[in-house]
């Protein structure tokens, strides 16, 4: 039996190197190619070159810009959905959950489809504006707030708070920004994050939309240089890693607070 | 006459003590009735946008998918799916998910069963979630450029192997823009997403029913057969589909590093957005229909396999 835990542990070390080596190996080769810029020797030279192109700086604040907007809708959207089905009409859940699984079935490029078809023609030609980009967003990004927004309010009272505040006098809006919210801090800044590191990079619907965001931009980099893709993969990767380390030491100690499942791309 | 008083009084206070006992507060209770409706109100918005930007946009295709291009009922895209380069295409891409999932999935379960009861130190735990969850949404464009810096023609292991082993990937076949080069990527992504959904179901395995198997002299391949593999197997089913939607639906990976030209539905549906390649605007339509139709497939099994898996869940 001593024998059997040891050989466990074994295979634990080999599969965890493994996986390790899997990750790591495209990350470090990523980060030597983006360091061959200058032939012979090791430069920041593709960084250099990244940050001096104009479309850079234009296309990632564009980004920036659209998942504020992102940010802003699907909070403002969401918060208020997400607290009076917790709160008041808790049959209303299953259906909620239901539409938060919509997005997986329907991947972004039907979702782009979709919107293009629905959205070309007079009066809802919306198509050629960045409100139907950030709708979509807002779609793609609902589920990943709602689960975040539902894990904070499951994870306080909220039923003893609002009463306590409603007995104590506190009116609809004082509870909502006095009580509630400041409880729910930690939730909202996780899908501002997740939401970020979604959007900034987003490729397909910006692509399909037509739109010089972010993630167009790197494709059309990678498309035309060789060094400068590897150096705009780093700087992605450090982003992601910012965001999601930022995510998980904010949900730290916060009873059933799972990390986010990302990556539904 | 005093007492008749008093035993009205008892029992209103009788009678608010029940209410507030059910709905925890007087003045809750006599606000509830007005506040319902209002609040089914609130939901208003919420829906609004959702069936604006969602539900009625793809509902539009599937619309679409019933017309004629001249706008007449037809089933007539339906049949256009069974064409040769499209069943091709929708063949590569099951393929491609199906090999993706289960090897990121096989591979997760290795790493997540590693670090939940392998007994490796605590940190270790921790580090891997944080990593699996940059990893899983490390994914797109510069996940593209990271595995061209990798495997591709000049990537640096591509070099590797051929100036110190004296092995060349590419004359043994190997194409990191085919279909093994985009499956070796998305698996990039697939292995942490396996890590970070299968834990909650390792973590459930009790440590008193290996002890139990154990004393009564199972050994540990019996466990396995006999306990381990039944109770995760609804589990591994399900995250199995889940990393299997998500190879399906992947569009922004496969474009960066194929350039649009390996043929699987995404790619296909992008293409037919961007310049109606299929010259024909409703078959667009009814190839989107049976993506959104697989997803669907996928999501139910999904959801039935994961109110099994809860059994053990307690």
């Amino acid at each position: 039996m001593k024998n059997g835990g040891a050989t466990r542990k074994a295979m634990s070390w080999f599969w965890l190197i493994i996986g390790l080596l899997y990750f790591f190996i495209p990350l470090l080769s990523t980060f030597l190619f983006s360091l061959k810029g200058k032939k012979g020797v090791l430069s920041f030279v593709a960084y250099q070159h990244v940050f001096a192109d104009p479309k850079f700086l234009q296309s990632f604040l564009f980004s920036l810009q659209m998942s504020v907007y992102t940010i802003i809708v699907g909070l403002v959207l969401i918060v208020p959905t997400a607290i009076l089905i917790n709160l008041k009409i808790p049959k209303a859940k299953p259906v909620i959950e239901l539409f938060s699984l919509m997005p997986f079935v329907i991947p972004p490029v039907v979702l782009a489809f979709g919107l293009i078809k629905f959205y070309a023609n007079p009066p809802l030609a919306l198509v050629s504006s960045p409100a139907l980009l950030v709708a979509g967003y807002v779609v793609i990004s609902f589920p990943y707030i709602y689960r975040s927004v539902d894990t904070g309010l499951t994870s306080m009272d909220l039923k003893v708070l609002t009463e306590a505040a409603q007995s104590l006098g506190a009116g609809w809006l004082s509870i909502l920004f006095k009580v509630i919210l400041p409880n729910l801090r930690t939730a909202l800044l996780s899908a501002t994050f997740l939401t970020f590191a979604t959007v900034i990079g987003e490729l397909t619907l910006a692509v399909l939309l037509a739109w010089p965001a972010f993630g167009p931009y790197m494709a059309h980099v990678g498309r035309d240089l060789a060094y400068e893709p590897a150096a705009l993969a780093i700087l992605s990767f450090m982003m992601t890693w910012g965001s999601i380390s930022l995510i998980q030491f904010l949900s730290r100690g916060i009873p059933g607070a799972k990390s986010e499942i990302g990556g539904l791309h | 006459m005093n007492d008749s008083l008093h035993k009205d009084k008892e029992r209103s206070v009788r009678k608010g003590a029940e209410s507030s006992g059910k709905t925890g507060g007087a003045l809750f209770v006599r606000a509830a009735p007005i506040v319902t409706s209002k609040a089914w109100l609130g939901l208003v918005p919420f829906f609004v946008f959702i069936f604006a930007f969602m539900i009625i946009p793809a509902g539009s295709l599937l619309i679409g998918a019933f017309q004629r291009n001249d706008g007449h009922f037809s089933l007539v895209n339906f049949s256009k799916l069974f064409r040769p380069n499209i069943i091709s295409s929708y063949m590569v891409t099951i393929r491609l998910s199906f090999v993706t999932a289960l090897g990121g999935g096989l591979f997760g379960f290795f790493i997540a069963y590693a670090i939940c009861l392998g007994g490796l130190p605590k940190g270790i735990r921790s580090f891997m979630s944080t990593f699996s969850g940059v990893a899983s949404n490390f994914a797109g464009v510069p996940l593209a450029f990271a595995f061209i810096s990798t495997l591709g023609r000049m990537g640096l292991v591509t070099v590797f192997l051929r100036t110190a082993l004296g092995i060349d990937i590419y004359e043994g076949g190997f194409n990191l823009y085919g279909f093994w080069g985009l499956a070796v990527t998305y698996i990039y992504f697939q292995i942490p997403l396996m890590v970070l959904i299968i834990q909650p179901a390792l973590d459930n395995m009790k440590k008193e029913w290996r002890e139990a198997s154990e004393n009564l002299g199972a050994s540990s391949l019996q466990y396995w057969l006999h306990i381990g593999i039944p109770v995760l197997l609804p589990s591994l089913l399900a995250a199995f589909i889940l990393l299997f939607g998500n190879a399906f639906g992947a569009y922004a990976t496969a474009f960066s590093l194929t350039g649009g030209l390996i043929n699987i539905v995404p790619i296909l549906i992008g293409a037919q957005i961007r310049g109606d390649v299929l010259h024909d605007p409703n078959l667009g339509y009814a190839l989107a229909l049976g993506m959104v139709f697989i997803m669907t497939l996928a999501i139910l099994a999904y959801s039935w396999l994961q109110r099994i898996a809860s059994r053990w869940m307690k």
